[in-house]
């Protein structure tokens, strides 16, 4: 690796987007999806940056150009340091090894038909020349490091739990020594104890492997926990983007506070008084003018139905509304 | 006289092992007006639980109860023709997956209208007026015109509002929502919330929340009912179930959330986990995981015990309760994986 690797950031990504060509219906033209509109980020190794959404925000997509499943449209995508859109193949089997995801369902992404020690070795199998039994020593390795037994190698999907299961999926993804790993929703299809479970396993693998995590999730509340920076989307487009503390304690763009107002809070004592977001998310196929948000912003103006806000700082992050400074102080309740 | 009397309900299944009892002596009782939220991880027995109030279980379960009465009348006596003028009309009930539970070949407007006409007869056009009003009252835009859509052009948040449409049509005395909004985003789950909540306390009808979101049940309920491997574990006032939790699984389960992690870096979790058919252990169901249990804990099963004083009042099914207000009842985890 060269001198200077280590400060070099894990992630760049730069003005990305993705856009998609969809038929609309039998004789209509063909319309483009922005799925992915101008997102703009770097993430470096150790650290956790979580990407915040409601469904049809582009989070899954973002996850999609991460791992080199999809090729951006447009925008800048640095692996590594390394610039995708120019890379050869060569050089793209070298960068697909070090970013690695961990999906939500942990029942769809096992194998059904393979036993639990072939589906952690085959990373190895595709990418290095090790021997079976090299292969085997370090999946029983890794197998033992999330907290699986010995016994389980030789053990089929079915026969464990849903936690196991994303046990299981972990160590597959971390079986190349990855510097990224993606988790798409990880823990939403788990149990609250066991969600708590794989929580602390993400952690610990963090802290000894120096990984850095691009943490997909609608659950605000696991977010908190869990990130260093937090990015919030709305159809397409990073509406607000700092440091966990800036945006939990004081959430400037309209959308964030809805968002964490209409997270239900654990404490009876402190009900939320919800900003009752009136409507639903827009379809991206036919997104409004202006602010992507002005439908359902409590604050917007003709202004916000006119021209769309441009990302720029607040008060230490990056805030895509025109009237955050004028704004009232940030909702109570989500500072609770 | 109380709206809805359960007492000593128990569902079992035929397995080839034998029955396999999954719901395992429920006690409820509710009157009007009552908001009761029900709680547990997937497999405690839940959504089984209100599935056999409801009658909808297959004919292969053997539902037994001491009582199980709706406003005075035996459910578990009713022929099926009985219990069906109850369903739907008195109690209703609403699914977690609003795109499954309706029917996708039929417009939302006969779906509504279908209910009413089996409950309530009257005209065409009468009850074309009662749709369009309760479309509105749900909260949907443009009413009249969405009618005549299908499920499949409507977004999940939207059907969800048709099946609570459907679900109130006959304004039933008893409404039992099974993870009503864990299928949608969270603004949605809120505006969802909201709306039942609203319908509840103008209504003044009961209402059952199952979920497995305890910022849910904190944010909604007035009592709670908390449920393990198909048992009642605990029973209390929201306020205090939150503040003192007196069952070490309720403890553990508040603790384990990240909103109460108070800046703690690891989560405390409930090792193991929830034994299945197969594996439930002697004693208590919950000694295996337990903190604080003790011998006594692993041969003997707890009954479900009148515990506290006051606004404190509830049950717990537990030899040795939590004490004082911090919950106290999950341990570290050390990397187990049992």
């Amino acid at each position: 690796m060269t001198p200077g690797a280590e400060s070099r950031p894990v992630l760049e990504a730069d003005d990305l987007a993705r856009h998609y060509e969809v038929k609309r219906g039998m004789f209509g033209g063909s319309a483009t999806v922005k799925a992915l509109a101008g997102a703009s980020f770097t993430l470096e190794a150790g650290r956790t940056l979580a990407v915040v959404g409601e469904s049809g925000c582009g989070k899954s997509t973002l996850a999609r150009l991460v791992t080199l499943i999809e090729p951006p449209t447009s925008g800048r995508l640095l692996l590594d340091g390394e610039d995708v859109a120019g890379a050869s193949r060569e050089t793209l089997k070298a960068l697909r090894r070090q970013v690695q995801i961990v999906f939500q369902d942990p029942y769809g992404s096992l194998n059904p038909r393979k036993k639990v020690g072939a589906i952690v070795e085959e990373p190895m199998v595709i990418n290095t020349r090790l021997t079976g039994p090299e292969r085997r020593e370090k999946a029983e390795a890794m197998m033992a490091r999330v907290g699986l037994r010995p016994e389980h190698y030789a053990r089929y999907p079915h026969m464990f739990s849903g936690g196991q299961r994303q046990r299981i999926a972990v160590a597959r993804a971390l079986m190349l020594q990855p510097r990224l790993l993606v988790a798409d929703e990880p823990v939403s299809a788990l149990d609250v104890s066991i969600q708590a479970q794989v929580l602390n396993l993400l952690m610990d693998l963090q802290e000894e492997f120096e990984l850095a995590y691009l943490f997909i999730s609608h659950d605000l509340s696991v977010v908190r926990h869990i990130a260093n920076e937090v990015m919030v989307m709305y159809l397409g487009r990073p509406v607000e983007q700092g440091t966990r503390d800036a945006i939990f304690q004081a959430p400037a763009h309209p959308y964030t506070r809805a968002l964490l107002a209409s997270t239900p809070a654990v404490d009876p004592r402190h009900r939320g008084q919800r900003i009752a977001l009136k409507g639903e998310l827009p379809s991206p196929l036919d997104p409004p003018p202006g602010c992507a948000f002005h439908k359902r912003c409590p604050f917007a103006t003709e202004l916000c139905a006119r021209e769309r806000p441009e990302p720029r700082d607040f008060e230490g992050r990056q805030v895509a509304c025109h009237h955050v400074e004028t704004l009232d102080q940030p909702a109570p309740a989500a500072a609770s | 006289m109380a709206l809805l009397e359960i007492r000593d309900l128990s569902v079992e299944f035929p397995t080839a092992r034998g029955w396999f009892r999954a719901v395992d002596g429920i006690d409820i009782t509710l009157e009007e007006g009552d908001l009761l939220g029900i709680v547990g991880e997937s497999g405690s027995g839940k959504s089984v639980t209100m599935l056999a109030l409801m009658g909808l279980l297959p004919w292969i379960a053997k539902v037994t109860a001491e009582r199980l009465s709706f406003d005075g009348r035996n459910l578990l006596g009713l022929t099926p023709a009985e219990r069906r003028r109850i369903i739907g009309k008195d109690m209703a009930m609403i699914f977690q997956e609003p795109m499954t539970s309706l029917n996708p070949c039929f417009t939302v407007g006969f779906q509504i209208m279908e209910q009413l006409k089996v409950h309530q007869g009257g005209t065409r056009a009468g009850r074309r007026r009662r749709a369009v009003e309760l479309l509105d009252q749900v909260g949907i835009p443009a009413p009249e015109s969405r009618l005549s859509n299908f499920p499949h052009q409507l977004s999940g948040g939207m059907n969800q509002r048709v099946m609570i449409a459907m679900s109130i049509a006959c304004k039933p005395r008893l409404l039992i929502a099974d993870e009503p909004t864990t299928a949608l985003d969270v603004t949605i789950q809120a505006q969802i919330l909201d709306l039942l909540t609203s319908l509840q306390r103008e209504q003044g009808m009961a209402l059952v929340l199952i979920t497995h979101n305890m910022g849910v049940v904190a944010e909604t309920a007035k009592r709670v009912n908390v449920m393990y491997a198909g048992q009642q574990v605990e029973t209390r006032a929201v306020e205090v179930l939150f503040s003192r939790p007196r069952h070490p699984y309720t403890g553990a389960l508040l603790d384990a959330l990240p909103e109460r992690s108070e800046g703690r870096r690891r989560l405390p979790t409930i090792p193991g986990v929830v034994p299945g058919a197969g594996d439930r252990p002697e004693g208590c169901l919950f000694n295996p995981r337990c903190a604080s249990a003790q011998e006594r804990c692993r041969s003997e099963r707890p009954s479900l015990e009148p515990d506290g004083e006051g606004a404190a009042r509830g049950r717990v099914r537990c030899f040795y309760p939590l004490e004082g207000d911090r919950p106290t009842g999950a341990r570290d985890d050390a990397g187990e994986a049992a």
